[in-house]
């Protein structure tokens, strides 16, 4: 009888707590690797604190980020950071509906095309940097020599703001687009083939079909990976580190023409030891990064059928 | 497994990834595990094998990184005492950086160093030693000044090869550039006299008698007129079209000499062993090295400094003493070119009578201990290696035609002030 009563009560406790116990290490590691990281970037900046010498920290409490918004610096790699987002994010999404669209017909051998489209993604992004930087070279890159071909002249990728945004662009773009057309493609063939029979009956194109049934029913992945695609596309940082590689990687350019919001925090960081306004970047860098994907979200919301 | 043994593992799990990544510096089979964090080429990879040899019971292993993430990935393992090589070389240009925070390394006076300190040049010495006499590094080499230069380039201008009516050719930077005006009316398309404003002008910047920095540590670069004509000179060349506008140490100027892009390339010691490296052996002989414009000069040169956050301290200690000793260093200017920082050696008959077979046997020798000689060392202050990354911007915005000379010049200026 004590016995029985004892396992009860176990089956009790497991029913209500073991539950906890499921999502405890998501949130353990959480706790570790996201939130703390994050309280703590947040304490430094409050801090006027060298990278190398934090037992000399002094507290100064909103000091670096009255620095930061009178610095014409940090606000031209925020510019260059929306640009950046923008040109990045839309032909991504846009790309990516297309693929999908052309991966979802029976085409022979189409697992391994849709395999193909998430190669670029499993590639490291320092050796995709490395490699386009050099197709992007000014005398010997492979697109100057293309542009070449047809009589334009040659351009210095690296040194303008729009040559060194597109180019920048070009990488992500490349390499992001299968990911989300795959994440596309799964939920197309979610979408039941009735409507696209009932659609045809009534003598709609493959273009209406697309825009009008397709899409509006791919709106949640679409705002997910609307997302997705901007938190990391408003932190990069390996991509505009190594297209200038050498001893002024961390400036983004000689006018910092391609310097993003995470590279400026790099720079101030890990160049300048300035730790504490750094971290500032970073806190304003996140809100910010908040507020586009709000955005985003907000425009993505609107998709809707007629 | 039962839910909460699932549960338990996976926070064990957990636990265990955070505690990872703290690495214990013992190898197998007893042997003490050093490790040697590089840049560029310092012509180490022969001494390594032959010190492990003599010492049975050590094991190296050496990584090298590029000169910029080399000091930013020092900077960021100091920062969380983690991370570091036991060996970490620092370069000149961040030395004063590294050596505000004296207590990040071994103070080598502690182990030996102030026995040791006659071996060095007295200025090189004091250069990595803290304001409070700690010596956080031994010095490695000096960036004494030459011109590397294509025989056969200048040659096919109409201007002598030989070395020494090269130098003739360019008593002063004045000279060197009105010669490069010559060069370049009969050079052929897509072949310019030097490799890049930056390069130029970083040789007479460190030729001049202040840098960028006064002796209490003031930033003075704005008002220091050497710097500002030769600033104004390297413009001039530039906007003479004399500049393949290439910024050294990068991949495109790497290109630039297997594709044989510049005539002349700014020499510290060092670079020797680079254009060897990027050149390949294809070019061999046709490089040749002869004296720099001006006279005298220092740029780069490193030193080997032993982080505290290492678990050898002492035996990584031994190695960077061994590495830096006079028989070392000897090799080293020998294999990679690198120029000794002891002045014993500029006496040495085996090293003056050195000649370098890749650059057409250029006496290097006798050239860079001359260099070594004549070179009035010039105070570097603190962040005189950022400094000299913003100078190369300002010069490649010229280059790129985004700002004119004095605009990016007084951009440069207020920039370094901040």
């Amino acid at each position: 009888m004590v016995l029985m009563d004892k396992t009860a009560r176990r089956h009790r406790w497991d029913a209500k707590f073991a539950p906890y116990g499921y999502v405890a290490p998501y949130f353990l590691i959480f706790g570790v690797f996201g939130l703390f990281p994050l309280l703590y970037t947040i304490w430094v900046s409050l801090q006027d604190r060298n990278l190398l010498e934090s037992d000399a920290a002094t507290f100064v409490w909103f000091d670096n980020y009255a620095k930061l918004m009178a610095d014409p610096y940090f606000w031209n790699s925020m510019g260059n950071t929306l640009s950046l987002w923008l040109l990045t994010t839309v032909p991504q999404i846009l790309f990516a509906l297309f693929i999908a669209q052309l991966l979802n017909r029976k085409v022979r051998t189409r697992t391994l095309f849709r395999m193909g489209v998430i190669l670029p993604n499993i590639t490291s992004v320092a050796a995709v940097t490395i490699i386009f930087a050099q197709l992007f070279g000014r005398d010997f890159g492979l697109f100057n020599w293309v542009l070449g071909l047809f009589g334009a002249g040659q351009i210095d990728w690296q040194a303008g703001t729009a040559s060194s945004h597109i180019a920048i662009a070009v990488m992500v773009v490349w390499r992001w687009t299968g990911y989300h057309a795959l994440i596309f493609l799964a939920s197309m063939q979610a979408i039941s083939p009735t409507l696209y029979e009932a659609a045809t009956l009534d003598g709609a194109s493959g273009r209406q079909q697309f825009w009008r049934i397709t899409v509006p029913l791919l709106r949640p992945q679409i705002i997910f990976t609307t997302i997705i695609a901007t938190t990391g596309n408003m932190r990069l940082l390996a991509e505009p580190l190594l297209f200038n590689p050498g001893a002024a990687a961390a400036t983004g350019g000689s006018d910092r023409q391609f310097q993003t919001a995470a590279l400026y925090l790099y720079e101030q960081g890990f160049t300048k030891y300035d730790f504490g306004y750094s971290s500032s970047i970073a806190v304003v860098l996140a809100i910010a990064t908040v507020i586009v994907a709000g955005i985003g979200y907000l425009v993505t919301k609107r998709i809707r059928t007629e | 497994m039962r839910p909460k043994a699932l549960a338990l593992g996976c926070a064990v799990m957990a636990t265990a990834l955070v505690l990872s990544g703290c690495g214990s510096g013992t190898a197998s089979g007893g042997k003490t595990k050093l490790t040697i964090g590089l840049f560029g080429n310092f012509g180490y990879a022969e001494l390594l094998k032959e010190y492990a040899a003599a010492h049975p019971d050590v094991e190296i292993s050496d990584r090298t990184a590029s000169y910029s993430d080399h000091h930013k990935n020092l900077a960021a393992h100091l920062a969380t005492s983690s991370g570091a090589a036991d060996i970490e070389a620092v370069d000149t240009g961040y030395v004063n950086q590294f050596k505000a925070t004296p207590d990040k390394f071994v103070d080598l006076n502690t182990k030996g160093g102030d026995q040791l300190k006659d071996r060095w040049l007295p200025w090189k010495w004091e250069a990595s030693l803290s304001k409070d006499g700690k010596q956080i590094g031994y010095g490695t080499d000096i960036g004494g000044l030459a011109i590397c230069y294509r025989r056969d380039l200048l040659q096919n201008a109409g201007l002598p090869a030989d070395r020494d009516q090269v130098a003739a050719l360019w008593p002063t930077w004045k000279d060197f550039m009105a010669a490069g005006k010559k060069f370049q009316e009969k050079a052929p398309e897509g072949v310019k006299w030097f490799d890049g404003g930056p390069t130029v002008l970083n040789a007479i910047v460190g030729q001049a008698s202040t840098g960028y920095y006064d002796k209490t540590d003031k930033i003075v670069v704005g008002e220091n007129k050497e710097i500002k004509d030769g600033w104004d000179l390297v413009v001039d060349g530039v906007n003479s079209g004399l500049s393949s506008k290439l910024l050294y140490s990068t991949p495109v100027w790497n290109t630039g000499f297997k594709q044989g892009q510049f005539a002349t390339v700014t020499c510290p010691a060092w670079q020797m062993a680079k254009i060897k490296d990027q050149a390949g052996p294809e070019a061999a002989g046709k490089w040749d090295v002869t004296s720099v414009p001006g006279g005298g000069g220092n740029w780069g040169g490193s030193y080997l400094t032993v982080p505290k956050s290492g678990k050898n301290v002492d035996k990584a200690v031994e190695l960077a003493a061994w590495l830096t000793a006079p028989e070392q260093q000897a090799k080293v200017f020998k294999s990679a070119g690198l120029l000794p920082s002891i002045p014993k050696l500029y006496e040495d008959p085996s090293i003056i009578d050195y000649k370098n077979p890749y650059f057409n046997d250029a006496p290097i020798g006798k050239l860079f201990t001359d260099a070594a000689k004549k070179l009035n060392p010039q105070y570097q202050g603190p962040k005189a290696g950022d400094i000299q990354t913003a100078i190369g911007n300002a010069m490649q915005r010229v280059e790129q035609g985004k700002q004119n000379g004095e605009e990016s010049w007084k951009q440069f200026v207020g920039d370094v002030q901040k």
